[in-house]
């Protein structure tokens, strides 16, 4: 049997350890070239053999990558570049003192979880069940994962449990499917356990496909072995001998990082037959997705696994009892994934504590929009939107005052100021008039168009529809009709009310989520702000300054007659001599702004 | 076994069986749930909607072909919220459908007409950007027009799950999805096999055959031809229902007299070819079976049945019989043998198929079948353009005085009958050849065994003390799971019939379509167009092939005898594997 503590010598060997978040947007920040810098400063700077480096997955804090961080000590460094890298190998390595203008520290917090950033204040008011090894350990080094605990659960599952105690211990957790609807997992594996059949099928859903979301490739980039481990688990829990990944092609990292895990957990004995010396036998293969937004709906995953276009059907039956090639599937979502070793080792009693009356553990979102720390963060249920975006995303920038807040992805609600203080659970967002979605949390001000934001997200979800069901293929389209009109100052009274009446019909009568939830952002901007709706429809006018046909450039009493204006306008909508005032015409405009961003003089007002 | 739940509808209670769906269990109580992707026969689509029900309890509305009955289970198919749901999503449908149904073919025959006349759709209020698709018209046989399609889906399920030729699917995205073959590929290049099935379950007139009426109403009128019609078995067991008849119901001497009144000079009946195909196929099994022959031997008669063959088995072709298709051999005589005995040149004959088949005008336009160079089949018809070239001539086909068809080639026995259905061309031969080679009659001539619409039926016939192991399959996917079989086991069989249409040809993609109140391809309506030809054949004195006196008179003046040289010239044909585009041949792995 594979020595799962052999891990924490591993980690000790070294003097120094060097941990390198090798997030995409680190990536794409040179964290490679910090590599490089790294590796030849030690050789030069006579440190071989004493330092490691690492590799983690996305830490989440993107707005202050690339981070470094330094063990022992948990000195984290944000910002860096390849040019810092000779100073602080020089200053911290050899001669023991943190470069002071790099280190990202705030008051010292300690997290609940394994060692975690508690000092810098956007991971200490964070809670990181899902994320917790995420930063930590090098995702692509087995032994970095087993030195974290990691398959303990495992190994406790299969020598002191029986596959019904694993099941009663996940529902006892009270942890409900992450990927948007928040069905009871526990429930789920039940129904699946209890199906009597020759082959089971676990599916890891890994086809993340809300814009601007990245939390499961996060996950899987960071920490790859515990969705693996708790697909195991779940395995033995059902019965099955065959689990699946279905991610996404575009999701390469990820990929490959699964591709190296799943490797090195055969070779260790933990996938395969006879796992850990045991009668159980689990192995898990990937399929990859082209990154069609539907196949995240479980019905169209499983036809795309079996080779067929990925269309939902009509349930039931559900997976649990006919699922992949007609046999009891449990399909569960990366991040549900993720907090099964937690709850195997913790107990599901542990996990229940934490969240509200309904909604158990924690969520990871992807904050984005108008807000200072962009990234990802993971909160305990129950978290209100405000703490979210004020406290770890520390607010809106400039000051500017805060308008809405969308989540749940493309198909999720926009909510106004007075929903701020609103807990974070599926039912209190339900009733908000939103949705918890997979996680997408997008954060408004003043300078966006309700009526153009929510024509964006119906336009991608009418672009994603997979054309099956009339509702959701015709109605997506004419509702995007619509809001193109408005928004290009066409709108006629009675649009708001056809937008309602065609969403109301299109969440009661569409195959699946995706049709269900498709109108949400239209209805909830309709509900809450449906003065804008009608500026535009009746004065033609977008508060927001965003719809561009609805604008008008106008030249004030400030003007000089400089011409830069005349100069840089491409249709030549701009008359006017040297010296003097000059005047734009609102018929040849074409509204780009260019005239406005030209002016030295602030003599050109956008109306 | 079945247990009785109590379900509500419309607040009225009911006891229904369990293991259904809503609709099912409202089908029985007599509420008909407006519906239009949902077909019996093939797999649950829940695609367009319109049968949604609400139940109550439920978050949303559930597709009531789709969502199993339960105990307790409170249902309404008719509030007014649901009303008008159900009228907005037909609405959608239509704003995004070309509405020209006063020059659409299928004026009269639509489902989606019918259904927007059943909503009381007088207005429009979300009319938008319409699709649009150019008309493929690369196919001999099926034209696709996807500008008419509203994505039901049961083309494409007919195609994959009855036909398993999986020629079409849906394609692209959100308002962009169309339905057309792999890679857009022209019909006409795909692996489409002309069946037509697609057209007879469409809803609209998205799938069409390619119209040759026009064409045929001005050649009818160039005085310089000759005009010789036939017309196959079960033309006659379904032309009836165009005009507002039963199913079954034969027309065989009012569709002789309309053919003549169209303007035809002679009217011969593909009965007496299909008599004429039993002589030389029964021959060509009994050469077989006694001398080593490859076996088991298929039949010929079903040209979608010959390109799904050519493309999928190819490995299989020498077990094809080599026989033409009763209506390439009809053709054949006649631009030849009949051609000679009227004296005029067979350039000057139009040789016309009135055929319950689309894939019949891809067959003849295949090249092999061309005699002394010639087309021997200028032009192919379907039923449902007999029928609408009847109506718009005028000619009424219910009142009129049934005929006879002329001679040479248009007496029939009753075996050239039950060509039309499933079974018959076996049973047919089974008579022939029984009395080739025993020099005995056959005294049970019905073969119970292989009739009916099993999908696949097998018999056992003893042949002089020889047990010989037929098989019949119907619908293309029926065939390719029996081939399958003979790929294992090549020797199960000794004779296989496989037609390629549901039910054979009676279920022809040409027949006409569903009228009102029924579904397409109803089991019940193609046991009685079946019926019919088997009534047709117990009401003739000659029920055997070789028993036909103009067939025998034929082999006398013209053929000598079976699979003589002038028959294989005149009779039989060849079979060359075709590769799907797009699909690599094994070998080249």
């Amino acid at each position: 049997m594979v020595d799962l503590r052999k891990g924490e010598q591993h980690v000790n060997d070294q003097k120094y350890k060097l941990t390198l978040c090798d997030g995409p947007t680190c990536i794409h920040n040179r964290s490679r070239e910090i590599r490089e810098s790294i590796e030849s400063e030690i050789e030069k700077q006579g440190l071989s053999g004493q330092v490691s480096i690492h590799l983690s997955g996305c830490l989440g804090m993107c707005k202050k990558g690339p981070i470094l961080i330094v063990n022992p000590g948990y000195v984290m460094y944000g910002q860096v570049q390849p040019e810092d890298i000779p100073a602080i190998i020089k200053s911290h390595l050899v001669e023991g003192n943190p470069v002071a203008g790099k280190v990202i520290q705030e008051d010292h917090l300690y997290n609940r979880f394994f060692r975690i950033f508690g000092d810098v204040d956007f991971f200490g008011k964070q809670m990181r069940i899902t994320l917790r090894n995420c930063g930590i350990i090098d995702p692509e080094n087995i032994d970095d994962y087993l030195s974290v605990r990691g398959y303990e659960a495992l190994a406790k599952v299969l020598t002191e449990m029986k596959p019904t105690d694993v099941v009663a211990e996940v529902k006892k957790s009270g942890l409900r499917g992450r990927g948007g609807a928040g069905f009871p997992t526990g429930l789920k594996w039940e129904f699946t356990a209890n199906q009597k059949s020759d082959e089971k099928y676990v599916i890891c859903n890994a086809d993340e496909g809300d814009p601007g979301a990245f939390m499961d490739r996060s996950a899987i980039e960071g920490d790859p072995h515990t969705v693996l481990e708790g697909m195991v688990i779940a395995g033995y829990a059902i019965g099955s001998r065959k689990g699946i990944i279905y991610i996404r092609a575009e999701y390469p990292l990820a990929i490959a990082r699964l591709e190296k895990a799943i490797a090195a957990a055969r070779e260790h004995g933990l996938l395969g037959d006879n796992i850990l010396d045991s009668d159980f036998s689990f192995d898990i293969e990937i399929r990859l997705g082209a990154g069609a937004f539907v196949c995240g709906e479980e019905t169209a995953l499983i036809r795309s696994i079996e080779g067929a276009r990925g269309m939902p059907r009509p349930r039931p039956p559900y997976p649990s009892v006919s699922g992949l090639f007609g046999k009891p599937t449990l399909i569960n979502n990366v991040e549900t994934w993720a907090n099964i070793p937690v709850i195997v080792l913790d107990g599901g009693d542990w996990f229940n504590a934490i969240g509200t009356e309904t909604s158990k553990g924690t969520k990871v979102f992807a904050l984005a929009g108008k807000v200072r720390n962009t990234g990802l963060v993971e909160v305990p249920m129950g978290t209100t939107l405000r703490k979210i975006v004020y406290d770890i995303g520390g607010g809106i920038p400039n000051d500017k005052p805060f308008k809405a807040i969308q989540t749940g992805g493309p198909s999720g609600g926009c909510l106004p100021a007075e929903y701020l203080d609103t807990q974070i659970d599926y039912e209190s967002l339900a009733k908000a008039g939103s949705i918890m979605g997979s996680g997408g949390m997008i954060v408004i001000d003043e300078d966006s168009c309700m009526v153009s934001l929510a024509r964006f997200f119906i336009e991608f979800t009418q672009d994603e529809s997979c054309g099956k069901c009339t509702p959701c293929r015709e109605g997506t389209k004419r509702m995007l009709e619509i809001l193109t009109r408005i928004t290009k100052g066409n709108g006629k009274e009675g649009d708001i009310e056809k937008l309602q009446r065609l969403g109301r019909m299109i969440q009661k009568s569409s195959l699946c989520g995706l049709g269900q939830s498709a109108p949400n952002p239209i209805l909830s901007t309709i509900k809450n702000f449906r003065e804008e709706y009608e500026e535009h429809i009746r004065e033609k006018k977008c508060r927001a300054g965003q719809c561009a046909a609805l604008l008008s450039y106008v030249v004030n009493d400030k003007c000089v007659g400089c011409g830069a204006c005349k100069r840089v306008c491409p249709v030549n909508a701009v008359e006017g001599t040297r010296k003097e005032k000059h005047r734009i015409l609102e018929d040849v405009c074409i509204r780009c702004g260019q005239c406005y961003d030209a002016c030295k003089f602030d003599a050109i007002t956008k109306a | 076994m079945t247990d009785k739940i109590t379900i509500h509808i419309n607040n009225k209670e009911y006891q229904v069986d369990l293991g259904q769906t809503i609709m099912q269990a409202a089908d029985k109580l007599g509420f008909h749930i407006p519906r239009l992707c949902y077909h019996p026969k093939l797999s649950i689509e829940g695609a367009c909607r319109v049968c949604i029900v609400e139940v109550e309890g439920a978050r949303n509305y559930v597709a009531s072909c789709a969502f199993p009955v339960s105990d307790g289970m409170k249902i309404h198919t008719n509030t007014q919220l649901l009303r008008k749901a159900r009228r907005d999503i037909i609405e959608l449908i239509l704003d995004n459908h070309p509405l020209d149904c006063h020059t659409c073919e299928r004026d009269g025959n639509c489902e989606l007409q019918r259904l927007a006349a059943s909503m009381g759709i007088r207005h429009r209020h979300f009319e938008g950007e319409k699709k649009h698709y150019e008309k493929d018209l690369s196919s001999d046989a099926v034209i696709r027009d996807p500008d008419k399609c509203i994505l039901c889906g049961r083309c494409v399920r007919m195609c994959s799950e009855i036909q398993q030729v999986h020629n079409l699917t849906q394609a692209h995205r959100g308002f962009n999805t169309v339905v057309m073959p792999a890679y857009n590929m022209p019909m006409g290049d795909s692996v489409c096999t002309a069946c037509g099935q697609c057209i007879n379950v469409c809803p609209t007139a998205a799938f069409l055959e390619k119209n040759y009426t026009q064409e045929l109403f001005e050649k009818l009128n160039d005085p310089d031809l000759i005009k010789v019609a036939q017309f196959a078995p079960s033309v006659r067991a379904a032309i009836g229902e165009a005009f507002g008849l039963e199913p079954g119901r034969n027309m065989e001497g009012e569709l002789v007299a309309a053919l003549r009144k169209l303007g035809f000079d002679y009217v011969f009946d593909t009965q007496f070819a299909a008599d004429l195909t039993i002589m030389e196929e029964g021959s060509e099994f009994l050469e077989r079976f006694q001398n080593g022959g490859t076996l088991p031997m298929i039949t010929s008669c079903s040209s979608a049945w010959m390109k799904c063959m050519e493309q999928f088995y190819p490995d299989l072709i020498d077990n094809i019989s080599t026989c033409k298709s009763p209506m390439s051999m009809q053709s054949a005589i006649t631009k030849s043998h009949f051609a000679n005995k009227i004296d005029v040149d067979p350039k000057k004959i139009l040789s016309v198929a009135v055929m319950c088949c689309t894939a019949k005008k891809y067959e003849a336009a295949r090249p092999e079948l061309e005699v002394d160079g010639m087309r021997s089949t200028d032009i192919v018809v379907t039923t449902r353009e007999a029928a609408w070239m009847i109506k718009s001539a005028g000619i009424d086909l219910l009142g009129i005085e049934p005929e006879e068809p002329d001679h040479p080639l248009g007496v029939s026995s009753g075996a050239g009958a039950i060509f039309g259905t499933t079974g018959g061309v076996m049973e047919a031969a089974i008579r022939t050849a029984y009395e080739l080679y025993t020099g005995e009659t056959l005294v049970d001539i019905e073969v119970a065994a292989i009739r009916g619409l099993k999908g696949i039926k097998e018999g056992k016939i003893n042949i002089d003390g020889k047990e010989i192991r037929v098989a019949v399959a119907h619908g293309l996917g029926n065939a390719c799971k029996l081939l399958d079989e003979v790929r294992r086991d090549p020797d199960k069989y000794h004779f296989i019939e496989i037609m390629g249409c549901p039910g054979g040809c009676v279920g022809g993609g040409g027949q006409p379509y569903a009228q009102v109140n029924t579904i397409p391809l109803d089991d019940e309506a193609l046991k009685k167009r079946a019926e019919a030809l088997y009534d047709l054949d117990r009401a003739k004195t000659i029920r055997r092939s070789h028993d036909n006196p103009d067939v025998q008179k034929l082999y006398k003046e013209f053929l000598h005898s079976p699979l003589s040289k002038v028959s294989h010239k005149y009779l039989h044909t060849h079979y060359k594997k075709k590769t799907p585009v797009g699909i690599v041949p094994k070998t080249q792995l």
